[in-house]
């Protein structure tokens, strides 16, 4: 589903990403573990186009993401294509970002009306089935601001469901939230993977990455340090350095 | 009305007493106090028996159909200058932000220029357009045939100066406010818009204005007011407006203070009802930042009535 190949990113002269190679498959559950700094974010954004990369491949489903091959040459995509494989991909924030100018139910239905032209009916029941699915049935006309954290992601998560995107991006989704809530929005996560949903996650949850995740990475530096399935990894890291963080953390 | 202590539970000795003690003296408020009620009489006693102010002057002159016509022209050149540049300012704002580096300097260069000559030069500017420009015609640039053909001098009459003076420099004005609002917006808003797809286009239609409109409106009812008194500079290009209408009737009856001072209560007026819209608008507008709407004058003091109702009962 996603492949990279020694995939760069700079931000001016700081080199973020050095040479990221990974592969996901379909119905994979991927965790990206790592101290801040490390990359991992700035990768899971590049995956949809939000940071262009600098040099490697990275591909979606086969094509590659911000760019067209033909006869050896890579073509920029236009911005309405760009916006065409974004719809496709769903991603959550650390920070939710919710519209609050709109009800929950208007975030969801949203970009299914303006993006895919979707028949308003047909949306709203979509919408109102996913915002049961999260367990938010009656915070239907509820606003953003009348939401707790653990509500409001639950939101965006039925929101970026909506789109019926073939692969799902989370960006820390429980590191805003108070612990009491992670519970909530992780649940809803277990369900979609449950489901075959191919997700990559970044997160500092290690129980989730544990039980749920298929494989886990762990980023340092801008680096691949380790990839495994979680059992190995968090109980018996190869690497020096996944020793010291996974010490630091668990 | 039964008592409870903090804990929620009724005490059977009712509430604790209430703390009596000696309250610190400010002999610092009591002397600033004197000397503002000392020098707010002399201002009001000055104002009642100075003949020159000749109250029965403005008495006579503030619903004059001249001075009434000169009011009506006032909030007319108020009106239209300011949906002039309300208008100006969003198209002004979004070509600033575009990615294309000509259209956002050109928005640059008007800011530029309109902000930095005074609105009074443009309007001697506009009022004797036709000295530089003595016909305009629209046609094909760099010389090719026109179609329309006009007078400078009928086209761009006094009112039409005045709106374009007005409206263009407040377009510049508005123009930077609508960015702020624009800018104000949280990054994630457009991130979260983009990720599901949506264009530029609809991301700022749909979610960056939006909420841009609770950062515009105040400033913009600020404007509002500045405009209103602003209008007065046309006074210089023979439009009467309020002032010109009262400097025709001074300059003919030398009765200069007075009217001056039937002036400026109007702009008073006038402001003080745009004062109060506007307090009102921003309200609405700041519905959603914050949980707790603060209650209006009026609610507070039907408010503070009950609050002292209850304590007498007490």
């Amino acid at each position: 589903m996603v492949s990279a190949e020694g995939v760069r990113k700079r931000f001016l002269r700081h080199e973020v990403l050095k040479g990221i190679t990974l592969e996901v498959q379909r119905s994979e559950v991927m965790c990206l573990l790592g101290p801040s700094g490390s990359g991992k974010s700035t990768f899971l954004r590049c995956i949809n186009h939000l940071e262009t990369i600098d040099a490697g491949r990275l591909s979606v489903d086969g094509e590659l993401v911000g760019y067209r091959e033909s006869a050896g040459k890579l073509h920029e995509l236009r911005e309405s294509e760009i916006a065409g494989k974004r719809a496709e991909i769903g991603m959550v924030f650390q920070h939710f970002n919710l519209f609050p100018h709109m009800t929950a139910l208007e975030n969801v239905i949203e970009a299914p009306i303006r993006v895919q032209k979707v028949d308003k009916s047909e949306v709203l029941q979509r919408a109102t089935e996913l915002l049961e699915r999260v367990g938010l049935a009656d915070k239907v006309g509820g606003y953003p601001a009348q939401l707790s954290g653990g509500q409001q992601q639950r939101v965006a998560i039925a929101r970026a469901l909506a789109m019926k995107p073939k692969l799902m991006l989370f960006d820390e989704p429980t590191s805003a939230l108070d612990p009491e809530l992670v519970g909530d929005v992780l649940d809803v996560m277990r369900q979609l993977a449950a489901d075959g949903m191919t997700m990559i996650v970044v997160t500092h949850e290690m129980g989730f990455a544990r039980e749920v995740g298929d494989t886990l990475v762990f980023m340092d530096d801008g680096v691949v340090v380790e990839t495994g399935s979680p059992r190995e990894v968090l109980s018996a890291p190869r690497h020096e350095r996944t020793k010291t963080f996974l010490a630091k953390v668990l | 009305m039964s008592s409870q202590d903090a804990t929620g539970t009724p005490t059977p000795a009712g509430r604790p007493e209430d703390i009596k003690a000696v309250p610190v003296r400010h002999p610092g408020r009591w002397i600033s106090a004197a000397i503002v009620v000392v020098l707010v009489a002399t201002l009001v006693r000055s104002v009642a028996i100075n003949p020159n102010f000749g109250w029965g002057v403005v008495g006579q002159y503030f619903f004059s159909s001249r001075v009434l016509n000169g009011l009506a022209v006032t909030l007319e050149l108020t009106a239209i200058a300011m949906v002039v540049g309300i208008v100006l300012g969003v198209l002004l704002a979004v070509m600033r932000l575009s990615p294309n580096p000509l259209v956002a300097s050109a928005s640059w260069a008007y800011i530029w220029f309109f902000r930095g000559t005074p609105v009074l030069v443009q309007l001697l500017f506009w009022n004797f357009f036709s000295a530089l420009y003595p016909t305009i015609s629209l046609g094909v640039p760099f010389g090719g045939p026109g179609f329309i053909h006009a007078n400078a001098n009928s086209l761009i009459t006094p009112f039409a100066a005045a709106i374009l003076g007005l409206g263009l420099n407040e377009g510049a004005y508005m123009a930077e406010i609508v960015r702020a609002g624009i800018i104000s917006v949280n990054e994630g808003q457009t991130e979260a818009a983009q990720s599901l797809g949506m264009t530029r286009l609809q991301t700022m239609r749909r979610i960056v204005l939006p909420q841009a409109m609770r950062v515009i409106i105040p400033p913009t009812g600020n404007e509002t007011i500045s405009m209103l008194k602003t209008t007065s500079l046309v006074s210089v290009i023979a439009y009467a407006e309020l002032l010109y209408s009262v400097q025709l009737i001074y300059s003919a009856n030398y009765r200069t203070i007075p009217l001056l001072l039937v002036a400026s209560i109007w702009y008073l007026i006038v402001t003080t009802v745009l004062s109060i819209g506007q307090y009102y608008i921003e309200r609405y507008y700041g519905r959603g930042a914050s949980r707790n709407v603060r209650l209006t004058p009026m609610q507070r003091l039907r408010q503070g009535l009950l609050i002292r109702h209850d304590k007498g009962a007490l």
